[in-house]
């Protein structure tokens, strides 16, 4: 019984003594995390102010204005799918992120967790480089790359392998990139660690069992890995979703994600509630899709 | 105690944003905006500390100023804007018009529609929409918005429109001949066709114009007319055009915020700017006519005659706009979202 920790849990009951730990992070939570969502939740449920912040009345327009607009001639409800689109546009690019991280993290990951100590370090070390530099830059950096008069578009050009810039700038393509660039490490780090607890004997036993490759991968590899598979895919799609540099700057502003589209109604359309609504629409995404895979993990846990 | 105390003091001043001890004024303004040997003359004639915030729309800083974020004792916002501010009493009334350097003023500027008797605000700079062209992409000397609208092929792809609901939408409503702040279901409609013709023209919907026509990405691109004039100082072939369809007016305006922490301080300022030759430097810096009579005695010689500043006499006089009502933002705002979808 030497585990018990502090000399004044003698007098207060272990469990609350315990609890008391807990307050620093608990006051964080609450202050940081609780309370501005209940603002966020409050502004969503009021009216705009003409110009700006909000009038304390009642109502659920801003969620009726996702899926209905008001005709501009007899003032009628009738549904619009703009901002389901603008929706849907968001969780496609982040799912075509999250994706091609995968694709490229994968064999990364297992190569780096396989070699020697030193050479790992220095992989490691090369991948967290370009981190160091603030996100707004690197996106920029990364348009000056792709732009007609760009690197690629000149080289090519002189080469003549070219007549006219290829459009890698202003469009969906430059989004999908700049999603992919800005969130590659949250995928292979979380990968990286998987391969390195792996134990690479279980796959000769695998094989010693004459298992085939394809059901050494699937029944001994992809359960180990799951947990970093799982914790990469949600590092990399959640911050993809509410994305706003990428579409904003690689994009040309031609389309929106739902965090330009955020963005918007505090700024030019001046209608705060429509905004938090569209926050809480993207919290929820959020929430579901953590809950889904929460669900699942439990699930084959039982399995 | 005392590590404590200076401890206390930091924490204190980063929660409540920028203090306001004696000797400091806190600006908040345009990017690239205010003349880095104005600031150091006036710290050195008055002893006072000049901190400088920068937004990049007037929505930006309507935002933070709605959202209770105080702390800045000047303001720098367009005309159109000035009317919201004083409707929903967020100015301080300082009458500038009794102030010693008022009498520099243009009396063009002094009875403006924004501000009667210009009780809050101070000229800053005034200038115009339009838009920049390269001349070696698209020829002739047409300034019509056609070459916006509907582009050549050798403009095509190589379009920049600011991204701007209000500047786009005025544009487009010029170039179909209709009324600006327009709640015409069947005008907005018409402008929606326009512009999403337009967009598969379109590089790109950003502010940042100087950048992208010095670059060559854009050929076309709708422009101020200062920044116009900066780009044109780093690539010659670019033409600042006046459409002959129309185009905005716009005067920035020096006030003072409700809650400004030191008002001594902003009246200093504002006087300050108003002297002629404080004011040639903001269009030597900024590229922007000042609204200050005798400043042009103190403008750089290479300024005087440029096309930027000074309009042909075949152009159209600018349009000055109010803020149009929430009603028309509202559907200004569908008509972009339906762009953008």
């Amino acid at each position: 019984m030497s585990a018990r920790p502090l000399a004044l849990s003698s007098r207060i009951p272990p469990g609350l003594a315990h609890a008391g730990l807990l307050w620093p992070s608990l006051g964080i939570i609450l202050v940081f995390m609780v309370a501005p969502i209940a603002i966020m939740l409050t502004y969503s449920f009021l009216v705009p102010g003409a110009y700006g912040g909000v009038e304390w009345t009642f109502s659920t327009g801003a969620y009726e204005q996702i899926l209905f607009e008001r005709d501009f001639l007899d003032d009628s409800l009738t549904f619009t799918p703009d901002y389901l689109i603008i929706v849907a546009r968001s969780l496609l690019q982040a799912t075509v992120a999250t994706a091609l991280c995968l694709v490229i993290s994968v064999p990364t990951a297992y190569y780096i967790a396989t070699r020697s100590e030193r050479v790992k370090n220095i992989w490691l070390f090369l991948i967290t480089i370009p981190y160091w530099v603030n996100l707004l830059i690197r996106t920029i950096a990364l348009l000056f790359v792709l732009r007609d008069d760009g690197p690629i578009n000149s080289a090519l050009l002189d080469l003549g392998v070219i007549g006219q810039p290829l459009a890698l700038s202003y469009n969906g393509f430059a989004i999908s990139l700049g999603l992919i660039y800005s969130f590659l490490p949250f995928m292979v780090l979380p990968l990286y660690s998987a391969f390195e607890r792996f134990d690479f004997r279980l796959l000769e036993a695998a094989y010693d069992l004459y298992a085939s490759r394809r059901t050494a991968f699937f029944r001994i590899v992809l359960p180990v890995m799951r947990p970093g598979l799982i914790a990469g895919s949600l590092l990399v799609f959640i911050p993809s979703v509410g994305s706003y540099l990428a579409p904003d700057i690689l994009g040309g502003g031609k389309t929106l994600m739902i965090g330009n589209l955020i963005g918007t109604q505090f700024q030019g359309a001046r209608n705060w509630p429509f905004g938090a609504a569209l926050s809480m629409i993207l919290l929820t995404i959020t929430l579901i899709v953590l809950l889904w895979l929460a669900r699942r993990a439990a699930q084959q846990q039982s399995n | 105690m005392k590590k404590a105390a200076v401890f206390t003091a930091l924490l204190a001043s980063t929660i409540a944003g920028p203090a306001s001890a004696a000797g400091d004024l806190f600006i908040y303004t345009w990017g690239e905006y205010t003349p880095p040997e104005m600031v150091e003359k006036f710290e050195k004639t008055y002893g006072v500390k000049v901190h400088i915030d920068t937004y990049d729309s007037m929505e930006t800083m309507l935002a933070k100023l709605k959202s209770g974020a105080g702390g800045y004792d000047i303001i720098v916002p367009g005309h159109d804007t000035m009317t919201i501010l004083i409707g929903e009493k967020l100015l301080e009334p300082i009458n500038v018009a009794a102030m010693s350097n008022y009498q520099h003023v243009d009396e063009m500027w002094r009875d403006v529609f924004w501000d009667k008797g210009r009780l809050y605000s101070a000229p800053w700079a005034w200038g115009s929409t339009g838009l920049a062209v390269d001349r070696d992409i698209v020829k002739g000397d047409d300034t019509s918005l056609k070459i916006l609208f509907e582009p050549d092929d050798a403009v095509k792809g190589k379009i920049n429109m600011l991204r701007d609901v209000n500047d786009v939408i005025n544009m487009a409503l010029r170039y179909l001949g209709k009324p600006r702040c327009n709640d015409n279901p069947e005008d907005l409609k018409s402008v929606l066709d326009l512009l999403s013709t337009q967009k598969q023209f379109v590089k790109s919907y950003n502010s940042e114009t100087k950048e992208l026509l010095v670059s060559g990405e854009a050929a076309v691109s709708m422009s101020w007319n200062g920044y116009a004039m900066r780009a044109r100082d780093e690539r010659p072939s670019l033409e600042y055009i006046y459409p002959k369809e129309g185009y905005t007016g716009w005067m920035d305006n020096v006030a003072v915020p409700k809650g400004a922490p030191d008002i001594e301080n902003a009246k200093l300022w504002i006087n300050f700017i108003m002297d002629p030759e404080n004011a040639a430097m903001i269009t030597n810096y900024a590229r922007y006519a000042n609204g200050i009579k005798g400043s042009e005695a103190f403008v750089d010689k290479a300024l005087a005659g440029a096309p930027e500043l000074s309009p042909p006499e075949s152009a159209p006089a600018p349009e000055f706009l109010t803020a149009c009502t929430p009603a028309v933002t509202k559907l200004y705002d569908r008509v972009w979202t339906k762009l953008l979808r």
